[in-house]
């Protein structure tokens, strides 16, 4: 893919969100009898896919083009689109298939780059990681797939011309990292504050485009997974600390046992 | 039959929900123990729509349908039902009578600033002797001059004493229809029209979050124009007008219903005696059981309210007057009983102000009382059944 950033002429940009439908991260996690996770409840647009959404909004409002929403998901997680839709985007593409239930991360990976692959866009956005998988391994997976160089972790982004810049979020600050484009950049939940959709937005969005597609519309097969989840077991409950009641020498005791932790 | 929202209905569910957890809720204490008005939440909610939400796009509204109203009105109200009120009155009291009745004209005049939240209207019919009968007017308008000649008095009136206040239609006695009766007309009155006063507010039991006040209006003369629809109309309007504010009503009682289910379910789970959560004594457990029971079955009959409201472009049908009706006294019933049993779970601190249960407990009388009583509603029912 050659395309560059076209801003400075004016020509259409195109941005790719990949958006996730997930159980409300507000109510309690539930699983299925084969250890994944019950999707019969309240479902939500993923909050850090919103954060996507509002970032892909925003180059949209600084430079022109178009925003795409691509998400994998049952016929509902058309909501999920549409309410990106409502806050502004152009149109959704939503993969779905009886094949692709209890997909794993390279198939959604896989099937997320065959829908994306023919809009030739200039940006791919994903969250870093999802609400309720969270693997973190289907925006690398994805940029593989779609042959894109792949900034990570991302609280800000800049363009110039065909040049992205990011800053990446470390432990103790940040990295400027720069590609040129296309490419696809992983963002972290301090990139942009979503905005609300509005009424109006709502209304609009009923006729926005949503294109349904299936897996045999993009030519793959599902193919065995590449991971199972053989088991899962509680966390170890964390153990009680230990009080330092204060005798005049609390203080020097505490950094006693920071240091000894190594932790100052 | 079918039982499921649209795709907008559930986005403006959800966009609603969102707004009101992030932005009403936090802000709801302050704005009741100082009795506030929260102009900053009006003009976001401006901003979102909402106040455009039933109208069409002609004058700046969203296109929406009534049960989205509905539903943006219960989950706004889930969070402070003093806003909640606050909308619910702008809408479906200040905003539709002008969009329903209202000459192109007038129309053009007032909508766009209601319908963008950027001014309210309120709607006064009910007087210091004049009440549940409301057909009982005292207000005069006489007409002297090419001007209506106001007179009069008006009072509990929501959203008349804000800063973005534009005005008020009231209903007035403007001679003797046919029958030999009072002949009852509405006219609009714009704030700051000399002879019209806003009296010092109530001090309320509960929507402390709420703008009302008494009115009086001493030779106010506005111009002959300002008659709401065609002269003479003002009783049939306001019988319309009163049926959609019931089942907006109800939703607003929906709302608070389930804000006393959330907070008891938590608080049930967390508050623990005898060596268990009290979520685990079957008392506990039969009064949240019989809250979410309650709670849902109000919010189906409002569904079905407004549903049937909107198919009927408004109108007011016997069938839906009947529903109307059943959906105010079940769901305000509801909330009352609701918080009753919020506070109760909540033992002591329930009569505390840390919890936010003592607001709606001091929230939910009202719902039984404004926009018809329960008495009023039985009396209605009772008269349509025939009795
Ligand atoms: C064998 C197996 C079976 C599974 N079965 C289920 C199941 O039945 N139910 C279930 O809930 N989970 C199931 N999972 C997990 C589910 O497949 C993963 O959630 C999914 O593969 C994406 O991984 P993730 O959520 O960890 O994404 P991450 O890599 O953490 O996501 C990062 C970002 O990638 C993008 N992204 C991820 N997934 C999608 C998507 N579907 N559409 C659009 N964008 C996306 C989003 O922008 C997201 O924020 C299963 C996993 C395995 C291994
Ligand atoms: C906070 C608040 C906001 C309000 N906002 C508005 C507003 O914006 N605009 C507006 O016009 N009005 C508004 N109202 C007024 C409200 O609609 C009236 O208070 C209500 O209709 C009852 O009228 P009333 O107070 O005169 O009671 P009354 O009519 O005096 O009733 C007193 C009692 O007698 C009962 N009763 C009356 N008649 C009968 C009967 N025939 N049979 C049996 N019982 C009967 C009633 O049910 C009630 O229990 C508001 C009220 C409140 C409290």
């Amino acid at each position: 893919m050659t395309i560059s950033w076209r801003s400075d002429n004016g020509c259409l940009v195109k941005i790719v969100v990949t958006v996730k439908q997930v159980p409300d991260p507000n109510s309690a996690t539930l699983l299925e009898s084969d250890n994944t996770l019950a999707r019969d409840r309240e479902v939500v647009l993923d909050p850090g896919d919103e954060c996507g959404i509002e970032e892909g909004l925003q180059l949209k409002e600084a430079h022109g083009g178009e925003v795409i929403l691509v998400s994998m998901g049952p016929e509902r997680a058309k909501d999920a689109i549409r309410k990106g839709l409502s806050m502004g985007a152009d149109r959704g593409v939503l993969i779905s298939d009886v094949q692709l239930a209890g997909a794993d991360a390279l198939l959604t990976a896989r099937a997320l780059a065959a829908a994306i692959k023919p809009e030739q866009p200039d940006l791919v956005i994903c969250a870093t990681e999802s609400y309720d998988g969270s693997t973190g391994m289907v925006p690398p997976m994805l940029a593989e797939l779609l042959g894109l160089p792949q900034l990570t972790i991302a609280k800000k982004v800049e363009v110039d011309g065909s040049t992205i810049k990011v800053h990446r979020q470390t432990a103790d600050g940040y990295q400027v990292v720069e590609a040129s484009t296309p490419a696809l950049i992983s963002v972290t939940a301090g990139i942009a504050e979503p905005r609300y959709a509005s009424l109006k937005g709502i209304m609009a969005a009923r006729s926005k485009e949503i294109k349904q597609v299936g897996l045999s519309d993009l030519g793959i097969e599902r193919g065995e997974p590449g991971e199972t989840i053989e088991g899962i077991a509680d966390a170890e409950a964390r153990k009680a600390g230990a009080i330092i009641e204060d005798d005049g020498t609390a203080v020097d005791r505490i950094i006693q046992v920071l240091a000894q932790a190594k932790v100052v | 039959m079918d039982f499921e929202l649209s795709a907008e209905q559930r986005a403006v569910r959800e966009l609603c929900r969102d707004f009101a957890k992030e932005v009403v809720a936090p802000a709801a204490e302050e704005l009741d123990r100082d009795h506030k008005f929260g102009y900053d939440i009006v003009r976001r909610m401006g901003e979102l729509g909402l106040f455009g939400l039933p109208f069409s796009e002609e004058f700046g509204g969203a296109g929406a349908d009534f049960l989205s109203l509905c539903l943006a009105i219960e989950e706004i109200s889930r969070a402070d039902a003093g806003v909640g009120i606050t909308l619910e009155a702008a809408v479906c009291l200040g905003a539709a009578p002008i969009y329903d009745f209202g000459s192109v004209a007038q129309k053009q005049k007032w909508l766009p600033d209601l319908l963008a939240g950027r001014k309210l209207w309120a709607f006064g019919l009910t007087e210091p002797e004049a009440g549940s009968d409301a057909g009982a007017t005292k207000t005069r308008a006489e007409l002297r001059d090419g001007h209506w000649v106001v007179n009069g008095a008006k009072q509990f009136i929501t959203n008349c004493g804000t800063e973005i206040s534009a005005g008020v239609t009231v209903t007035a006695v403007t001679g003797k229809n046919k029958r030999g009766g009072p002949e009852i007309s509405a006219i609009m009155i714009p704030t700051g029209t000399p002879g019209y006063h806003v009296l010092e507010s109530y001090r309320k039991l509960g929507w402390h979050s709420s703008d009302t006040h008494p009115l009086s209006f001493e030779s106010c003369e506005v111009p002959v124009e300002n008659v709401l629809g065609e002269r003479g109309g003002g009783y049939r309007q306001f019988l319309n007008t009163l049926m959609g504010g019931r089942i907006a009503i109800a939703a607003l009682s929906v709302g608070v219903a389930q804000a006393c289910l959330d907070a008891s379910l938590a608080y049930a789970k967390e508050r623990r005696t005898f060596g268990v959560p009290i979520s685990k004594h079957q008392a506990i457990q039969f009064k949240l059981a019989d809250m979410a029971m309650e709670t849902e079955l109000a919010r189906t009959m409002v569904y079905r309210a407004a549903t049937a409201y909107s198919h009927g472009g408004g109108k007011a049908t016997d069938d839906v007057r009947m529903l109307a009706a059943m959906c105010k006294l079940y769901a305000s019933e509801t909330s009352k009983r609701a918080a009753d049993q919020a506070v109760q779970i909540h033992g002591g601190y329930g009569f505390m102000e840390d919890y936010p249960v003592a607001r709606y407990w001091r929230d939910v009388k009202v719902n039984e009382i404004g926009e018809g009583t329960s008495e009023v509603q039985r009396m209605l029912i009772a008269r349509l059944l025939g009795a």
